[in-house]
């Protein structure tokens, strides 16, 4: 970290300026890319969850006006490979089409293409199809019993991943321990569900040979995947950058659905579109979230002290692996959260179901993880009658142990959490805050004070993938960055993604000013097609104001190096002896001055001026490696995951009518630590955008499947998303602890209030119920479940 | 079928089926893509435009139920090109918005209100917008626009617009 003392962008309160074109209704969305000849997609939905597709008979489709064509599995099978499986499990294999057989309620099982979305529908409902119903399996608990029915019968049972780690000596702590607690909670299957659908637009040009796909994407080595599926040269497809994503928080993979656009654009040699409707989107958009039991052990001193961890995390992806169960891996990287856990016992099993399939959600997996290892301490505090929030501060790590080595390999950059936690109490005012739930009980209410204190791993890089996979043996995860000065002395910067809300433009201009010292309103920022940009893995991770930032930082850090040897040149001195400055570079102690746009002349006109060797021009990149990522993992599942953990404290006071079971806020705080702050108003808005996804996640948001495996919460009526009604007014208390290993001393921060709000909540209301003898250890808590439980305690009361 | 819309004061004359939502007529024959479609059903508010000065959901609207009102969409909300209105202003000043897919139906649910209710309450902002669903925000940065936007609409020389039909 070379970081200046003082920022004169960085930090300070500045406008995002992506902020301009959405107000004005001006963003340009995949919905908004209309290409001439463009035709559209309609897909025929599975009714069963699983079943033998007899024959599929598109004839009266066919028939219908402005039909293209009907494109069933077998015919798109044969054309494409399968799409990438995350794990080493090759008898999974998925397209986008169901090829035989199909393995979940909504599954695509053929696509029409006609002149417009209408009639694609109106033919769509007229494909006929003859199944034969096959058993099927919807449970976790069952899927994995030996004697259930596989989803893939090829691979012989639904077991993606069953991997036990042991990091550090988990017998002996448990033995020397003299509590242990043993506990299980489950979280429900949601997503963050955008309220943009997933779309794209693909055309192909024969004469060229190169498929253009427009796409509302977030979705690592995208262009290569569809190059592969598609069997096509990876310099043959060109991904635009500059489309407008209507939010994604992780879930916007895509690659089933561009596939198939890309086939369907190549034998039809028209532009297609392809975009989901919201029933498309929930049943059979592949974007649903982890959907996760956990049952924990912990062992621990009568003080509270918790020495040792045993947790199995049982996640049921649905019909096809995909990346879901990397999901599992990810936390291993914060496995212990804030605590200083000595040895943690980690069993992870993935098994197939025939629910829809599972895609990445905001934090990979995170959340969910963080709600069981707060509970844990929750459950510690109250078998020993300790308050809760001592619990915590008792097994923090310490300020003075960063960088700090966890039992699972990851070594965190910093942090302060007990700082943090009384910064919050104290603008919470604790015992006043206590008070007033004792005063809301006495008025009848259930009331109950949440707390939750959780990392969030950011700088995303990919250490989970040769951690669960041995054939992959990636340990880069690189971001990248190139800045052009013209010969009028222009600034413009290129960003290699598209980006979905969180102001990537914002971030890379106020980083290059920052560098350069350049008013970043002047820099402009610019997004190459993919095949013109230097390489990236996408807004993942809570990765971008590491990894683009770093990059940014570094090309611009290269540029100002650039310069200042060309004017050290000129004034015969040394580089050390010149001081570079807002609009130029000056001598020290000497009569050299020359200005920004002197240099630029230099460098783009007068190559005799210039020194030896020196390519002309002004244009430095920065190919970034994420920081700390380096190594492969060790036999024993010990590896560095992510290198920067921002920290977040949660309280929450809850007050719940007992005769109706809604859960109302009366006060949410959070306590936020992400380092270095690059732009104010980003963070804030993703931490408030965080809390409020969380607090969906609790309370409301839930893809429900009924019996016979249909799912049930089709619509946004059955899937309830917070309103503002829902979403209480939330006070940041900030704090800063810079990241030894980044180029500002920042953090992720996109994933915050997510990965805390869910476990907090949980926490206030068990804490609201405890008087009745009750807990609820499922997530979403629903009204109905929640009416229904304190209503059964009051009645055997 | 022909129906004569009135869209951002000018009259547009379009062929659409019966079964044409008024926000696929908006997009897909006047190419006014600042609507969006969310979930079209109803319940997101993405599609949010006003109908004689009022909120409507342009997704539960047939393009011939519009025939002779007044339909405002975003893109006639900004006084002139590069030229944002002072709730547009507010939104980017407090950054009401992250990936901007909400953010139309948003600004024109805020600018309703105002006209309505020149100096709201927290509640009269949280009860406006409640119809809108933004996943980005949590809301929080929304309302502070909006009250920044009525403060700032008070202190600006701009004649008061009355809704039709309200008592100014």
């Amino acid at each position: 970290m070379s970081a200046p003392v003082h920022f004169k962008f960085v930090e300070t309160p500045r406008r995002v300026r992506e902020d301009r074109r959405f107000v004005a209704g001006r963003g340009r969305f995949v919905a908004d890319v209309r290409l001439p000849g463009m035709v559209h997609v309609a897909l025929v939905p599975s009714q069963h969850p699983a079943a033998r597709i007899i024959e599929i008979d598109a004839a009266a489709a066919l028939a219908m006006p402005g039909v293209h064509a009907v494109v069933a599995g077998a015919e798109l099978a044969a054309a494409v490979d399968p799409m990438m499986n995350g794990l080493d499990t090759p008898n999974v294999r998925r397209f986008p089409l169901a090829v035989g057989q199909v393995r979940y309620n909504g599954e695509w099982i053929a696509a029409v293409v006609a002149d417009s979305r209408a009639q694609a529908e109106d033919a769509a409902e007229l494909v006929e199809a003859s199944y034969e119903a096959l058993p099927f399996v919807l449970d976790a608990e069952a899927a994995l019993k030996p004697d259930s029915v596989p989803v893939h019968p090829d691979h012989g049972s639904n077991v993606l991943l069953d991997r036990t780690f042991v990091w550090g000596d988990v017998a002996q702590h448990f033995a020397q321990s003299p509590h242990q607690i043993a506990f299980r909670v489950t979280w429900g299957r949601n997503s963050t569900v955008p309220v943009e659908t997933f779309g794209v637009v693909v055309a192909w040009d024969p004469w060229n040979e190169i498929l253009d796909v427009w796409a509302s994407i977030q979705m690592p080595k995208y262009a290569d995947q569809i190059a592969r599926a598609l069997r096509l040269p990876a310099n043959a497809v060109r991904v635009h950058y500059d489309v407008d994503v209507g939010g994604s928080y992780g879930v916007k993979r895509g690659i089933k659905h561009t596939v198939l656009a890309g086939y369907l654009a190549r034998r039809l040699n028209r532009p297609v579109r392809l975009i989901e409707d919201r029933l498309e989107n929930m049943r059979a958009g592949d974007a649903h979230g982890p959907d996760r039991i956990f049952d924990v052990t912990v062992a621990f001193d009568s003080d509270g002290i918790i020495n040792s961890m045993k947790m199995r995390a049982l996640d049921n992806v649905g019909a096809y692996a995909g990346r879901a169960p990397f999901q599992l891996g990810k936390p291993v990287g914060a496995i212990v959260g804030p605590y200083r856990i000595k040895s943690v016992e980690y069993r992870a099993v993935s098994v197939t179901s025939n629910k829809a399939a599972q895609e990445a959600v905001r934090g990979f997996g995170q959340a969910p993880t963080n709600y069981a290892i707060e509970t844990a301490i929750d459950r510690v505090a109250a078998a020993l009658g300790l308050e809760r929030i001592e619990v915590r501060r008792r097994n923090f790590i310490r300020k003075d142990e960063f960088p700090y080595l966890i039992p699972s390999g990851t070594r965190y950059d910093s942090g302060d959490y007990h700082t943090v936690v009384d910064k919050v109490l104290a603008h919470v005012d604790w015992p006043a805050l206590q008070q007033q739930r004792e005063q809301l009980r006495a008025q009848g209410l259930l009331a109950g004070i949440g707390i939750s204190a959780c990392l969030e791993p950011s700088g995303g890089n990919s250490s989970f993938e040769p951690l669960l996979n041995p054939k992959n043996t990636t340990s880069t995860w690189m971001e990248s960055c190139r800045i052009n000065v013209d010969a009028l002395g222009y600034v413009t910067a290129t960003i290699h993604t598209t980006s979905s809300g969180q102001g990537h433009e914002t971030l890379a201009a106020t980083v290059i000013g920052e560098v350069l010292q350049i008013d970043p309103d002047r820099i402009r920022i610019v997004r190459p097609d993919s095949l013109a940009s230097l390489p990236g893995n996408s807004p993942v991770g809570s990765r971008m104001a590491i990894m683009l930032g770093g990059a940014a930082f570094h090309a611009a850090d290269k540029l100002k190096r650039k310069l200042i040897r060309i004017a050290a040149h000129q004034f015969g001195c040394a580089e050390a002896d010149v001081d570079y400055a807002t609009g130029g570079i000056k001598q020290r102690g000497g009569p050299g001055q020359l200005s920004w746009i002197d240099l630029v002349t230099i460098a783009h006109r007068n190559f005799h001026l210039l020194p030896a060797e020196m390519e002309p021009g002004l244009e430095t990149t920065h190919v970034m490696q994420v920081p700390t990522g380096e190594a492969l993992p060790t036999p024993d599942g010990r590896v560095q995951m992510y290198p920067c953990h921002s920290f977040e404290f949660h309280v929450v006071l809850v007050a719940i009518d007992p005769d109706l079971g809604k859960p109302e806020f009366r006060r949410y705080v959070i306590g936020h630590d992400c380092g270095t702050v690059i732009n104010p108003a980003i963070v804030k808005g993703m931490t408030l955008g965080g809390i409020a996804h969380g607090i969906g996640a609790a309370l409301l948001e839930e893809f429900v499947y009924d019996d016979q495996g249909q799912m049930i919460s089709q619509s946004f009526m059955d899937y309830v998303l917070p309103s503002a009604h829902e979403i209480p007014e939330v006070e940041i208390v900030h704090h800063c602890t810079p990241s030894p290993f980044t180029v500002l001393g920042q953090k992720g921060s996109g994933e915050s209030g997510y990965l805390g709000a869910p476990a907090a909540v949980a926490s206030a209301i068990n804490d609201a119920l405890a008087p009745l003898g009750i807990v609820m250890s499922k997530l979403p808590i629903r009204i109905p479940e929640l009416s229904d439980a304190i209503a059964a305690a009051r009645a055997s009361k | 079928m022909k129906v004569e819309l009135n869209v951002n004061n000018a009259r547009a004359s379009v062929e659409v089926e019966p079964r044409t939502t008024l926000v696929d007529c908006l997009r897909d024959n006047l190419g006014l893509t600042g609507t969006h479609t969310g979930c079209e059903h109803g319940i997101c508010g993405a599609c949010t435009v006003l109908l004689e000065g009022e909120p409507v959901r342009a997704c539960l609207m047939l393009a011939v139920q519009a025939d002779g009102y007044a339909i405002t969409t975003i893109e006639a909300v900004a006084p002139a090109p590069g030229e944002l209105s002072i709730v547009q202003d507010a939104f980017c000043e407090t950054h009401g918005l992250q990936c901007g897919f909400c953010t139309p139906g948003m600004v024109l649910t805020a600018e309703a209100l105002l006209r309505r209710i020149p100096d709201p309450t927290r509640a009269d902002i949280v009860s406006a917008i409640s119809a809108n669903i933004c996943r980005c925000t949590g809301y929080g940065q929304i309302v502070e626009a909006i009250a920044l936007a009525a403060k700032r609409l008070a202190g600006s020389n701009l004649p008061r617009q009355v809704v039709p039909g309200e008592p100014a």
